[in-house]
């Protein structure tokens, strides 16, 4: 693969970028902040014998929610080896992480921590992209913790996305956090394959998501059950 | 009041002692005239209708005085019956039509009756043809908007050619209304159908569109058989005669992306084929898929331009401008191997290929954040929005014949 100055629109340079995304929303995601990538400006791509393959990227991030985009400068290398771990991002957007949402994280915290019913929710969104305001906030958590997936997952030749929770229920909160069992699904785009992950993670507002325990599920290719479609 | 034999007259008065005459005409009261348009002057026209019983001596009246006149309706009551018939039936159909929801996805059965309305509504314009069946033997059908001609050249579209992309489903059933409804109101749509046919195949998939709906919302591909494997289906998309079975498909039947035994293995993807190659006048294949926003031409199966990538990557540019202003949408054109990923045995590097210059694909909305689940609330703006892109594609193709 040609190294050197990449097309940004080319998927080189995409698929890149897309890490960066998963990267930021484990570092900083929340039930109400999660950031997406909006485009890509330019890419550099080096060959580093020992450790991989590197890409340097300038590129747009959005935060959802509030609807603002800050620009920045991110790095991501893909090592050579698999025994070499994932994706190694450097990357902050620090503007992005001006915006105030702690008045909302700490309301919902509070909401859920001492509860006696534990939420538990199926196919966020549903079959026809709906999902209720208040389950939201669990939509935006199943999405930062799949993320942590999607980082470990990525390689050069992946492009993730959550397609779909397919289930997300509370857990008793354990050490002040949140936590939660969630079956999600992932779409890689590369391969077209939707991939089921359950985990198991935590939130808090100082702790952020931390993600206990990720096992990928073998797709049952004969016992697809119905979905509440309508 | 039933008007059964009434007749309704124009009279021209020549000059004044006939304007006066029929004037006097409304003063006998038992032949019970009743003027439409009344006489007020020899330059204007004077429509009366004359009760079935009065017509013998009115008419005798007239002809005394030598008032020249000509029927405009020689049976009131049979006029009014048919427009009270036509009335009825025009309200049956727009209130089938106007009650579908756009905005909505629907079952295969609600689109496939809601074709058949829009048939009945405009049969000047469109039909219906059966291309041949699905795996699990559903009917596969194709629009055909025409003015008319004899194998005229062609645009076709395809939507929904994998299940789970439903807003693809639904941007087809919006815009095969559009046309219907902008020919002849939109001038350079109904310039282009005058001169050429449009084709478009909404469901080109149905037994994995009814499966998404009772099954497995994220299905993709066919669900045919694959001998000694519990996984069923075959990428439609990977199995075309384009550099098949080579990179970017799988050989493995539980692949999302498996390309099937041969080239043209799957029923769907072999009516599509047969029709193509039978007409034989086709100008521009357009398949229309979802999600990352995307318009593509070919080639997939390999990253070498085709011939004609300038001209292609133009009017691609030109059409996502057009895209992009209705609502800022931003869309990256460029061959498929190089935007996504290198791809073999896909439709539109078939179609071009085989000659068919103008070869795109569309990945719509949107670039992930809802992925397939695309909210209903977004289907129309998706297609309004593609709308003005494969118009200005289909322009471009009907301003340059080859």
């Amino acid at each position: 693969m040609a190294t050197g100055e990449l097309n940004p629109n080319h998927y080189q340079a995409q698929r890149a970028a897309k890490v960066v995304q998963h990267y930021l929303n484990t570092r900083n995601g929340s039930p109400f902040r999660l950031f997406r990538l909006s485009r890509v400006h330019s890419g550099n791509l080096e060959d580093l014998v020992d450790s991989g393959r590197k890409y340097q990227l300038e590129i747009t991030v959005k935060e959802s929610i509030s609807n603002t985009t800050e620009k920045l400068s991110a790095s991501v290398l893909f090592p050579r080896e698999e025994r070499q771990g994932s994706a190694q991002v450097q990357a902050s957007c620090d503007e992005l992480l001006k915006v105030n949402i702690t008045a909302q994280e700490e309301a919902f915290y509070q909401q859920y921590k001492n509860s006696q019913n534990l939420v538990s929710a199926q196919y966020l969104p549903d079959s026809h992209g709906r999902i209720d305001d208040d389950m939201r906030p669990f939509w935006h958590l199943s999405i930062v913790a799949s993320s942590f997936v999607m980082l470990k997952e990525s390689n050069e030749n992946t492009l993730y996305n959550m397609a779909q929770v397919a289930n997300v229920t509370q857990l008793a909160t354990e050490n002040d956090q949140l936590k939660f069992d969630g079956h999600i699904l992932l779409h890689d785009m590369v391969s077209q394959e939707i991939i089921h992950w359950k985990l198991q993670f935590t939130w808090s507002p100082p702790e952020g998501v931390k993600v206990l325990q990720m096992e990928q599920l073998p797709h049952c290719h004969h016992c697809e059950k119905p979905q509440n479609s309508n | 009041m039933f008007f059964s034999r009434d007749q309704v007259i124009r009279v021209n008065a020549e000059t004044e002692d006939q304007l006066q005459l029929l004037q006097a005409l409304e003063a006998r009261e038992e032949w019970e005239v009743d003027f439409w348009l009344d006489p007020v002057s020899t330059d204007l026209p004077i429509d009366i209708r004359v009760p079935y019983d009065s017509q013998t001596a009115v008419m005798e009246y007239l002809n005394a005085n030598s008032i020249r006149y000509s029927v405009l309706i020689s049976d009131l009551q049979e006029l009014l019956d048919e427009e009270k018939v036509e009335m009825q039936k025009n309200q049956m159909k727009e209130r089938m039509t106007k009650s579908f929801n756009f905005g909505a996805y629907h079952r295969l059965e609600t689109i496939y009756s809601w074709m058949d309305t829009l048939v009945a509504q405009y049969p000047n314009l469109i039909s219906k043809q059966e291309i041949g069946k699905s795996y699990e033997n559903r009917p596969m059908y194709v629009l055909k908007f025409s003015t008319g001609g004899n194998k005229r050249p062609a645009i076709w579209i395809d939507t929904g050619i994998h299940s789970r992309e439903w807003v693809s489903q639904a941007t087809g059933v919006w815009t095969a209304n559009k046309i219907a409804t902008d020919y002849g109101t939109d001038s350079s749509l109904t310039s282009l159908l005058n001169n050429m046919d449009i084709y478009m195949l909404l469901l080109a998939n149905p037994d994995g569109y009814a499966f998404t709906h009772t099954n497995d919302r994220m299905w993709r591909k066919t669900r045919s058989m694959n001998p000694g494997y519990s996984c069923r289906g075959v990428d439609p998309n990977r199995n075309w005669d384009a550099g098949f079975g080579g990179p970017g498909a799988s050989r493995y039947p539980c692949s999302d992306s498996y390309h099937g035994p041969s080239a043209h293995s799957e029923i769907e993807v072999k009516n599509v084929v047969n029709l193509i190659k039978s007409h034989g006048n086709f100008k521009s294949f357009i398949s229309v898929h979802a999600y990352s926003q995307l318009l593509m031409y070919p080639y997939g199966y390999s990253c070498r331009n085709v011939p004609h990538q300038p001209e292609l990557d133009a009017v691609g540019t030109a059409a996502v401008q057009k895209l992009t202003s209705l609502y800022g949408t931003r869309y990256k054109v460029g061959s498929i191997c190089n935007i996504i990923y290198q791809a073999s045995g896909g439709s539109i590097d078939w179609s071009y290929n085989l000659g068919i210059k103008y070869s795109f694909a569309f990945e719509l909305r949107d670039t992930g954040r809802y992925g397939f689940v695309l909210p209903a609330n977004q289907i129309i703006p998706t297609a309004s929005e593609t709308w003005l892109a494969l118009k200005h594609i289909m322009e471009y193709v009907a301003d340059h014949p080859y």
